[in-house]
């Protein structure tokens, strides 16, 4: 594994004095982090420790929910995505989506992955097929779908699903990908091949994922941020901090004490 | 025996009976305006208007109520969705989850639906009025789209809340505005309760009787336009039962044969259109 892991001056993604209140709860407390480039991030910590927020943070969909107030700064390739001059969809866009349990939209399959290119203004036909199948290509979709890109995409079963709502979250080019709690909905077999996707996805992508499964972030992350009761308590190379965690929590953790 | 097993007795009997009375009400309905009206039914009865001596018994038909309680409930249903769809659409992608506006213009809208219909009337025949105007097809279509309104706005929203917060997430993330969200994702996941909606409303428009009696008029001519009074099928029931002879009084039943087929035909339409568009919703 490669252990020398160093952050760049400019990370795409930093995070600076962060804290977030929900209706007068303080959800997360005070953080600040740099996320590594093209590697794969894994936020880790029990339930209600304010992973996911974090993750919403991210690309502002935490500005949907009622009673949210967020402090501090996000910075995106060194822009401030909380800054009120910052377009929230040209953000969104640089960062792929994949949520807890797969959510096609209420489309064809071919529907599915145009949907964020005809957004962004693509409208030539041969352009837009190009895009669906380099990205069905590219989350291992395409051989399985090729010949009914026009279906209904709920028709797919749900590890297929996955892969193609990555294939939506990858074809408006973002830099980032996000994975919240990616695979808990899946079953072993998808899992598995959802978590190679990501392990070949690195070498373009930075990714951030969203896991309680230790033994997943063991497999896949490059560097692990350990959050507890919305505060962070550590966060390191995976290799350093699950041999070696510096705090007594993270141990605690880590060996099952707390959970 | 044990008491659980008892209990559990008593309500299965309850509940089938309950399924039963149900059953027994719609049949009952069915038969008596069967039973009354087939008699009466006739090709006159549909394509011709009320000829001199109608309501005594003598020769004509109800065309004119049939195509206005038509144009009427087409209408109505239309203007009250161009207005709820959009406004459904607020509530559930524009505003925030767990707004207090939303959960405001939601209870205001369960208010609006039990305000009986004879209320709109009188509010719309005002409106009338101020506006100087007279009873015409028009204004009941206006009056009847504010009946109807607040129940399509909440069948819809119903249908628009159960769509899980991750299909907006996932609409948004790629970059998609709420404006894109609401229309190409919620919209075509609504469909189906859209279609619904649209039945329910179309259903009560076609049946309301005290919303159109002070807007809408009556008239024995088929409406060519919408500044012509129109007549109903619920007012001409309304009237040919309150007569004395037996014969007009079973032309009551027949037109009310007439309105709840149409009723039926508008259904059955909507729903096979509507489960040819639900193909791509996402179960």
């Amino acid at each position: 594994m490669d252990n020398s892991l160093e952050i760049s001056e400019t990370p795409h993604l930093r995070v600076r004095g962060l804290n977030v209140y929900y209706n007068g709860h303080h959800a997360l407390k005070n953080i600040s982090l740099d996320i590594p480039d093209k590697k794969i991030t894994a936020i880790i910590g029990p339930s209600g420790c304010g992973k996911s927020t974090l993750l919403r943070t991210f690309n502002r969909l935490i500005d949907t929910i009622e009673g949210v107030k967020v402090k501090g700064e996000v910075m995106i390739d060194g822009v401030n995505i909380y800054d009120p001059k910052v377009e929230v969809t040209a953000i969104r866009r640089k960062m792929g989506l994949l949520s807890q349990r797969p959510c096609p939209l209420p489309m064809s399959i071919f529907d599915n992955v145009a949907y964020g290119p005809r957004i962004h203004g693509e409208r030539g036909r041969q352009n837009l097929r190009n895009i669906v199948e380099s990205n069905l290509r590219h989350v291992g979709l395409w051989e399985e779908v090729q010949d009914r890109l026009h279906k209904p995409a709920s028709e797919l079963s749900i590890g297929q699903q996955q892969r193609l709502c990555l294939a939506r979250g990858l074809a408006v080019e973002p830099e980032i990908i996000l994975g919240d709690e990616s695979t808990s909905a899946l079953d072993p077999v998808s899992s598995k091949k959802v978590e190679e996707r990501f392990l070949e996805l690195k070498n373009e992508y930075t990714i951030i994922l969203v896991t309680h499964i230790l033994r997943q972030a063991k497999r896949l992350a490059d560097y692990v941020v350990f959050l507890y009761m919305g505060e962070l308590i550590e966060h390191g190379p995976a290799a350093e901090l699950f041999a070696n965690p510096k705090e007594s929590l993270t141990r605690e953790y880590l060996t099952g004490i707390i959970s | 025996m044990n008491w659980r097993k008892i209990e559990e007795e008593f309500f299965l009997v309850m509940m089938r009976l309950a399924s039963l009375l149900i059953l027994a009400a719609f049949l009952a309905i069915m038969g008596t305006v069967i039973y009354y009206g087939l008699p009466a039914l006739s090709w006159e009865m549909i394509f011709s208007a009320p000829k001199g001596g109608f309501y005594l018994g003598k020769e004509g038909g109800v065309a004119n109520a049939i195509v206005g309680t038509f144009y009427l409930a087409c209408g109505a249903t239309i203007v009250s969705l161009i207005i709820g769809l959009p406004v459904t659409l607020v509530l559930n992608v524009f505003l925030k989850r767990g707004s207090k506006l939303a959960e405001f213009i939601r209870f205001s809208f369960d208010v609006l639906w039990g305000v009986p219909s004879i209320v709109y009337g009188a509010f719309g025949f005002t409106l009338m009025l101020y506006m100087g105007m007279r009873a015409s097809l028009l204004w009941g279509i206006i009056t009847v789209a504010l009946v109807v309104l607040p129940a399509m706005c909440r069948a819809i929203d119903e249908v628009m809340r159960m769509i899980p917060g991750e299909l907006q997430d996932a609409s948004l993330s790629v970059g998609a505005n709420k404006c894109e969200t609401a229309f190409k994702v919620f919209a075509r996941q609504a469909l189906p309760g859209i279609v619904t909606a649209t039945l329910i409303s179309f259903g009560r428009a076609a049946g309301d009787a005290a919303a159109v009696l002070f807007t809408t008029g009556f008239t024995d001519a088929v409406p060519t336009s919408l500044a012509e009074p129109a007549a109903t099928l619920p007012l001409a029931i309304f009237f040919q039962l309150g007569t004395p002879f037996p014969e007009v009084q079973q032309r009551a039943y027949a037109s009310a044969l007439i309105l709840t087929a149409l009723i039926l035909l508008v259904s059955i339409a909507a729903r096979l259109t509507g489960s040819r568009l639900s193909k791509y919703v996402i179960k």
